[in-house]
């Protein structure tokens, strides 16, 4: 079984998990994710590998409280064990030398945009981060992206911390200066990676862009994720889940992602109400 | 019984039914609808069978059950003989007696069937196996001489079931992987518990694994590990029974709204994770008041009737032909009907119509009639012009068939597909273009059947093993 071996909050609500799953760790590449069960009666869902270690066989997992399972997920400490663990599931991002590379990764977004940044400056790009949140609280990774990031920029709704504003604005300056940009990464709500790209695609700079639609199996077999990229349905979860972000079909991703509302609502207020009377 | 007339030189008991839950009380729970015979009925059922010399029944088994031998044991009330008769060819006799299309195989060949109703094979099958389970009396085979040779079997459905058990049984030592957290393949994620309790399917996992298999759940060939790197880590022939897993969606507009699932997603979210005990299990699975299921095969029957259940006030099946084309076991069709499922025949649809939150509200309706048969042997469906219609509905559900999933075939360059995606295998021996690589079940025939898979596994264990003995390709 897939034992914590690590826990960490590192913002408001926003928990890593350091996880054994030694064949994972291995075989993973930035921009590949697993499908967790907690236990018997969970859902699976799934979580971007943000990094994986070797040597000691664990793989990494940062993951915002937003219902039921991420809330029960937080609820976890070192030592205890996820039932389940699938992956590296997904098409691995392709890494290549492009020249200078904008990563922006909004809220836990960033968790995702972590490793593919990371791996592009291992690629010998020159590598601008962009890392926003509605607040200070809530901001991720800074520190570890900063070490290799050639720019770091961080912005914050609320001006709390670094430039107030969203992250398009600072992506805005950037463009503007007129430095050459080969190519932007973006991950995080999808309504910013919508307006990520409607600003890329003005300026005519390719997006990459992560996208998180439902899943259940993660591996083709129930078509639940799908999603519309150039007019055309693809499967998130073995085509992608990473996709030219100037095609993709973001308000229908929007819709699909509020296809079970009410329930998730109702699978949250029964486990607030049981953890409650413990 | 009003079959007097029938009545020939010997006295002959009419086909024995099976007892079933009351279709009102059914449609508000998950159990199992059939609810099999006792053994008196089983014993009078069993006395309709003439035991043929030359059997008819049997050459329409594709594992040849020996038919009349396990039904003369049951006439003698030899009930575990009987079901250990049965898995000499069939190891998996509590799940083939629920599931096979017996009227179209075995049943439909008795002699019987010329004069009057055939012998109900299936359920006599599935008394003996649920006896022989309840009596606590399940036999392991004695141990066998370890060979000493890996083999690797990816897909846990009834061929790759039925693979690792066989070499097992023969000494090897087999693992079997898993992409999903539950072993029984479509057993366990697209048969709904009211036909095929699951239960029974863990037993006859649980079966396998005391055989001595060891099973990989969550391990994804073609993403953990390709099949070239099982050959390195020491697996001398590896077996593909991947199933044919990739659901087919309509090209139409609007298929992607909300409430629009593929049979696979729909069913998967109940039986594998259980959303009809939602809150219970976590996995949800929303039905509107009124659902419409694409399609006319088993999983149309198994979709419709999961949504009753789930709550839905209206169903309805829409098939482009009739109900005489219709692919689905009679056996379900009448299921459905009894639990008030409507058969909307001769339409298609051409396009679905969301509302502002880009929910399904309606689909639009062409009507067809039926021209020569096709390939099939069917009659074809042709359009009528400017019939289309609005017909309204707030949740859809694809039935209309599966391929082949190309995930793990992907990262297999030299291995030959046919023209459809599945793998090309020799049908006797399960070989494909890779050497040490055998495949069967749907992943080879398309979708088929339990007992096909299982028949399949059966002649891939054979070919495995002279293979692994031999040396030869
Ligand atoms: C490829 C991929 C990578 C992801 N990586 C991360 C990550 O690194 N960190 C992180 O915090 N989140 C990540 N997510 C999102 C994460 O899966 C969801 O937040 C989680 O499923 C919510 O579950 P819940 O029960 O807590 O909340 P719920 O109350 O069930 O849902 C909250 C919202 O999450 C979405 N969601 C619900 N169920 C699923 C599901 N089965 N699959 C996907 N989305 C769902 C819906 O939009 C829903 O409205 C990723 C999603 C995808 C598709
Ligand atoms: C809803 C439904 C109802 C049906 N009803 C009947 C019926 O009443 N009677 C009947 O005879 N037949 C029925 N069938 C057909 C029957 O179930 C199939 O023909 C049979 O299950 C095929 O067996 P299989 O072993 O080839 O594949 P499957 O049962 O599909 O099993 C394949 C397994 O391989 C796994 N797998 C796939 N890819 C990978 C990978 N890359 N790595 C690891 N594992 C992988 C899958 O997760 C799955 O568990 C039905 C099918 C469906 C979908
Ligand atoms: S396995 Fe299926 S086809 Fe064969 S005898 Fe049993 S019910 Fe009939
Ligand atoms: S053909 Fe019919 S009567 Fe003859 S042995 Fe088979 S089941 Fe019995
Ligand atoms: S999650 Fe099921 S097909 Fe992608």
């Amino acid at each position: 079984m897939n034992q914590i071996v690590q826990k960490k909050r590192i913002a408001e609500g926003i928990n890593l998990f350091e996880i054994e799953a030694p064949l994972i760790a291995k075989k993973r590449k930035p921009g590949q994710f697993v499908i967790i069960r907690i236990d018997e009666t969970g859902e699976r869902i799934p979580l971007t590998i943000a990094n994986a270690d070797k040597e000691k066989g664990t793989i990494t997992i940062i993951v915002q409280v937003v219902g039921k399972t991420t809330e029960h997920l937080g609820t976890l400490n070192s030592g205890d064990s996820i039932l389940d663990v699938v992956g590296p599931l997904g098409q691995p991002t392709h890494i290549e030398r492009f020249g200078t590379v904008i990563a922006v990764g909004g809220g836990v977004g960033h968790a995702v945009c972590y490793p593919i940044a990371r791996g592009m400056k291992d690629a010998g790009n020159y590598l601008i981060s962009i890392i926003g949140a509605r607040t200070k609280n809530l901001i991720i990774l800074e520190n570890e992206t900063n070490a290799f990031s050639d720019e770091l920029y961080i912005t914050t709704d609320d001006g709390s911390y670094g430039r107030k504003g969203f992250v398009t604005d600072q992506l805005k300056e950037i463009l503007d200066s007129g430095k050459k940009v080969d190519l932007v990464l973006a991950s995080g709500p999808a309504i910013m990676m919508k307006f990520v790209c409607l600003m890329t695609k003005e300026y005519g700079i390719k997006t990459i862009v992560s996208l998180n639609s439902i899943m259940v199996d993660g591996t083709g077999m129930c078509g639940v994720c799908r999603v519309e990229v150039g007019g055309k349905t693809k499967f998130a979860c073995v085509d992608g889940p990473e996709f030219d972000g100037h095609e993709v079909n973001y308000d229908l991703l929007l819709k699909r992602l509020a296809t079970y509302k009410e329930e998730e609502k109702l699978a949250y207020d029964k486990f607030m109400l049981k953890t409650k009377d413990k | 019984m009003g079959e007097e007339k029938k009545k020939k030189k010997k006295e002959r008991a009419p086909r024995q039914e099976m007892t079933r839950q009351d279709p009102k009380k059914r449609i508000m729970n998950f159990n199992e609808v059939a609810l099999g015979y006792s053994e008196e009925t089983a014993v009078i059922e069993a006395s309709r069978c003439i035991c043929c010399p030359k059997p008819k029944c049997v050459d329409g088994c594709p594992v040849l059950v020996d038919i009349p031998g396990f039904i003369k044991l049951v006439q003698e009330r030899k009930f575990v003989e009987a079901s250990k008769m049965i898995k000499e060819t069939n190891v998996l006799p509590a799940i083939c007696g629920r599931v096979c299309p017996q009227e179209t195989q075995c049943e439909i060949v008795c002699v019987l069937s010329k004069i009057d109703k055939p012998v109900a094979i299936g359920r006599l099958e599935r008394f003996v196996a649920d006896y022989e389970a309840a009596a606590g009396e399940i036999e392991m085979p004695s141990k066998p001489e370890p060979k000493g040779k890996k083999v690797g079997v990816v897909g846990s459905g009834p061929a790759g079931l039925t693979v690792a058990g066989e070499l097992a049984k023969m000494g090897y030592e087999v693992t079997i992987f898993e992409a999903l957290h539950k072993p029984g393949g479509v057993l366990v994620y697209g048969i709904p518990e009211f036909r095929l309790p699951k239960a029974i399917v863990a037993r006859e996992v649980d079966f396998v694994k005391k055989l001595g298999v060891e099973l990989k759940t969550n391990f994804v060939v073609g993403r953990i590990a390709t099949v070239e790197e099982l050959f390195e880590q020491g697996y001398e022939a590896i077996f593909l029974g991947l199933g044919a897993g990739l659901p087919w969606f309509l090209n139409l507009p609007g298929i992607n709204l909300v409430g629009i699932y593929s049979a696979n997603e729909f069913l998967t979210r109940s039986n594998l994770m259980k959303a009809y005990l939602f809150p219970e299990y976590d996995t949800p699975l929303k039905v509107g008041e009124k659902v419409v299921v694409i399609g006319g095969g088993n999983v149309a029957m198994d979709s419709v009737r999961t949504s009753i259940r789930l709550g839905a006030k209206e169903t309805h099946i829409i098939y482009r032909r009739s109900r005489k084309e219709m692919p689905a076991r009679e056996e379900e069709i009448e299921n459905a009907e009894a639990e008030g499922v409507i058969f909307d025949f001769l339409v298609n649809p051409v396009e679905f119509l969301g509302d502002n939150e880009g929910r399904i509200r309606a689909m639009k309706l062409l009507r067809m009639k039926l021209g020569e048969p096709d390939d099939s042997g069917r009659r074809r469906p042709i359009p009528i012009e400017g019939s289309e219609f609005e017909y309204e509905c707030n949740t859809a559900v694809i039935a209309i068939g599966q391929g082949p999933n190309p995930l793990a075939l992907s990262t297999m360059k030299t291995l030959k597909l046919n023209k459809w995606g599945y793998i090309e295998a020799d049908w006797e021996t399960g070989k494909t273009s890779m050497k040490g690589v055998f495949a069967g079940g749907d992943i080879v025939t398309g979708e088929a059947t339990v007992i096909e898979a299982m028949g399949f596994g059966r002649r891939a264990s054979i070919a495995i093993d002279k293979y692994l003995t031999t040396e030869e390709w």
